[in-house]
């Protein structure tokens, strides 16, 4: 973590602690993402592969791959999604506690893939919100960690105490 | 999310199952249980709604279809070729031998099966068996994981890792390869293959002998497994189980061995069977099985036509133009050459009108390819007859009478993949 | 006992129900006449040895009448024999007797074609679809329901949409007289069928018949 991401000039900051906070917590949640695998086809397996001792997921913070959606924070839907199984996927991605971000792994949680036929969803997307699509069929191991490491980037740029309820009581909303 | 959509699932199972325990039991004493699509234990996307009395469960109707991608239909719009990419997604764990298994089964409608170049023979056994390795492994990790023993998870992984380098190296993919075509191979394998697998085998028996240390004699994993899911051998031929679940019953069949293929006639061999017929004898038919293959891959190696580097250039896909893709010199060179390129793409093997069955010995079971053809290069009905489809129907019939506990168990000495089953 | 000896025991007791067995790349088939009667042939075969049913298929003929085909694998574990029936059912039926008593392994083969083709089992205790959603209102695998699907408006279920680019995939279908039938586009069963089955009655032997598989194209009128 460099050093300049708290340099901070209060004259032209302003609320230091705020943000520091922010970056803290960020950081904390950024490195601690924990997936909850929607393991539904062969991507399952590159997805195991991933969690395995070649490509050690747990380098990465994720190493408690949590089925439970309660105690998940990102959803990898590995795999074709199919109409029969759309309803549950969206009622595992219901279960989840914000935050919560969804990573779709592979062509066909993408798109549909290369099935495109009577019983195969086109893409998870159009049930759930999704934050990072990766290519690939199956994705390459590296390439799901690359597809983590976004989402920690991403994690790292949101904001967490601002507009919160918190933050308007301790008036540390900037106007 | 500006609205949220509640999706109600239709659920006649669980529903039906509900109102007979309603109507039966006055007390309701038991309890439906859903053990969802969505499960760690049950190796992919399959549902079993479950009627527990207590602990022990009295009535078990799985569900399935979760992954059903429609495969079939998907057949009628595609040229042979066009489809083998689909055959590496049934049984994910060992897409090598599904390749193996579709090529043959055209080949045998084409009437060329036998006339393949022995090359090609030895190169599609070697990864045929690779590929039984890697899903016996994969089988075993997951099983193994499930009843609580983490370490082999990791240890196979670790394995089938190598296992996935040869694959690499020899197609360019390391799950989905696509490797075999109609008539032969997509292409040779590199020269310093069959060196990799020389020390992929003296690697993977230390890591056998490790797994068999950590699992066999285990006192836990003899308990857990041992007398539980009895499928006798008349069950097992009534229910049509295959591969590893009907071996271990005790009846002797393996199609390498009664319906010999390739060049499985040429090699030494045994066929692992059970007595018993409960899940620790599936899993000791599944690690002998694999001893086996290593058998088979060690005279692979050291009788494959050519040798290492096939200084001789022996070929490996059928030289016809009608049936495998000319060299690509010949093709922007010469007329002919081109017309049977041109031919081969667009419109795919012209197959004769007919239909064929053939079974391959695959790692789950048999997987077997029926193929209807009114001539040309699509077929008209592709059945895929999935060994996982056909070893689920039996668990209505194993699991009441088990505990919830032993479920996992019962699961994963069936060894299935949600894939293959749903197509 | 050969596969063809097998053919003839059957087909000696069963009489003018059974066809001629007939033999290609090394299987023999039989056809069963009437597929009313196909438990009694799938009982006897299993008392003669066939104790091990491989595999059930259908096909659907879509223009021929009867336009069902149900395909039975047989075989014989201890030897390793294998014979295949064969039999027809006509649409408006759409029915013909279960053989679960025989091999419980046909329960859930038969499930998989009452769902994928609609043709229902008389005798079956449980004939629910098995692949497809309950109350799913096609029968997908025949010829006339496209490959994209059809939007099914059951509520709640799912939302089964056409995949994108409505109509269909684009496919080339290998068959066609010219490149111009040949190349990819939207293909509808509805238009294949009939220039498909026109093809089918102008259609001379093998040779003829080369390259013009399923799928449209201006027909020859020889």
């Amino acid at each position: 973590m460099s050093q300049t991401e708290y340099g901070y000039n209060s004259k032209i900051e302003g609320d230091v602690v705020l943000t520091t906070v922010d970056a803290a917590l960020a950081w904390f949640r950024k490195n601690s993402v924990w997936p909850m695998p929607m393991g539904l086809a062969c991507c399952a397996i590159e997805l195991m592969a991933v969690g395995a001792s070649r490509f050690d997921i747990s380098r990465f913070g994720s190493e408690v791959m949590r089925f439970s959606p309660r105690q998940a924070d990102c959803m990898i839907v590995a795999g074709t999604v199919t109409y029969k199984s759309a309803g549950f996927l969206k009622r595992i991605y219901d279960q989840m506690p914000e935050p919560k971000w969804v990573i779709a792994m592979g062509a066909c949680a993408s798109t549909g893939g290369m099935y495109r036929s009577y019983a195969v969803l086109q893409g998870v997307d159009t049930i759930v919100p999704v934050d990072v699509y990766i290519s690939g069929c199956p994705p390459r191991p590296e390439a799901v960690l690359d597809a983590l490491m976004k989402i920690q980037e991403k994690i790292g740029k949101q904001p967490i105490l601002q507009g919160t309820v918190a933050a308007k009581l301790l008036h540390l909303e900037e106007k | 999310m500006a609205h949220v959509q509640d999706i109600e699932i239709r659920d006649t199972a669980a529903r039906t199952a509900a109102a007979v325990e309603e109507a039966q039991d006055i007390h309701g004493e038991k309890m439906v249980l859903n053990m969802g699509p969505s499960h760690p234990a049950t190796h992919g996307v399959l549902r079993i709604v479950l009627e527990l009395d207590g602990e022990v469960i009295t009535k078990a109707d799985p569900d399935v279809g979760y992954l059903h991608r429609g495969d079939e239909k998907i057949a009628e719009n595609m040229t042979y070729t066009q489809f083998i990419p689909y055959t590496d997604r049934l049984d994910y764990l060992a897409p090598l031998a599904n390749n193996v298994a579709y090529a043959l089964a055209v080949e045998k409608l084409l009437g060329i099966h036998d006339k393949l170049p022995p090359r090609c023979q030895y190169i599609r056994v070697m990864c045929a068996e690779l590929a039984r390795i890697s899903s016996h492994l994969l089988g075993l990790g997951a099983f193994a994981m499930d009843t609580g023993a983490v370490t082999v998870f990791l240890l196979t992984f670790t394995e089938r890792e190598k296992i996935y380098n040869l694959a690499e190296a020899a197609s360019g993919a390391r799950l989905t390869t696509s490797y075999t075509r109609i008539g032969g191979l997509m292409r040779d394998v590199p020269p310093n293959w069959c060196a990799m697998v020389r020390q992929f085998l003296k690697e993977f028996a230390v890591a056998l002998a490790e797994a068999h240390t950590l699992l066999t004699r285990n006192r836990i994993w003899v308990d857990r497994l041992r007398d539980l899911g009895v499928v006798s051998k008349e069950m097992a031929i009534d229910y049509a189980l295959s591969g590893p679940n009907l071996r271990g019953s005790g009846v002797n069949w393996d199609a390498r061995k009664n319906q010999p293929y390739l060049c499985y006639k040429d090699l030494d061999f045994d066929v692992a069977l059970g007595s018993v017929g409960d899940c620790y004898d599936r899993y000791l038919v599944r690690m002998e099985e694999m001893k086996q293959s290593m058998r088979i891959l060690e005279q692979c190696v050291n009788k494959i036509p050519g040798g290492d580097e096939n200084k001789s250039h022996e070929p490996v896909s059928i030289e016809d133009g009608k049936i495998t893709l000319p060299s690509k010199t010949k093709v922007l060179s010469s007329m002919e050459e081109l017309i049977h390129q041109f031919m081969l793409v667009t419109e795919g093997v012209n197959c004769p009108p007919g239909e064929v069955y053939f079974g391959h010995e695959n790692p789950k079971g048999e997987l077997g390819f029926y193929i209807n053809s009114k001539g040309g290069g699509v077929p008209y009905r592709l059945k895929i007859r999935a060994p996982s489809f056909i070893n689920l129907s039996i668990l209505g019939e194993l699991m009441p009478g088990t505990m919830i506990s032993d479920v996992p168990v019962i699961l994963g000495s069936l060894d299935f993949v949600m894939g293959e089953s749903d197509r | 006992m050969s596969a063809l000896e097998s053919a003839n025991k059957i087909k000696a007791k069963f009489g003018a129900l059974i066809s001629e067995p007939t033999e290609f790349r090394g299987e023999i088939t039989v056809t069963v006449a009437d597929a009313e009667k196909i438990f009694e042939v799938c009982a006897y075969a299993k008392s003669i040895g066939f104790n091990y049913l491989v595999d059930i298929s259908s096909i659907d003929n879509y223009g021929e009448d009867p336009r069902w085909t149900l395909i039975y694998h047989l075989r014989n574990i201890d030897n390793g024999i294998e014979i295949i029936l064969k039999t027809d059912v006509s649409e408006e039926k759409s029915e013909l007797p279960s053989v679960l008593p025989v091999w419980r392994t046909s329960n859930w083969h038969e499930r998989e074609i009452y769902d994928m083709m609609g043709i229902r089992f008389s005798g079956h205790p449980d004939l629910r679809r098995i692949l497809m959603w309950e109350g799913y209102p096609y029968y997908p695998l025949r010829k006339d329901f496209p490959l994209a699907g059809k939007p099914s408006d059951l509520p709640g279920v799912a939302f089964t949409k056409i995949s994108p680019m409505e109509g269909g995939p684009f496919v080339t279908i290998a068959g066609g007289n010219d490149s111009i039938a040949r190349e990819p586009r939207v293909r509808t069963p509805e238009s294949d069928a009939v220039e498909f089955n026109a093809r089918v009655e102008a259609r001379g032997d093998n040779k003829e018949a080369r390259g013009q598989a399923f799928g449209p194209g201006p027909v020859d009128k020889k």
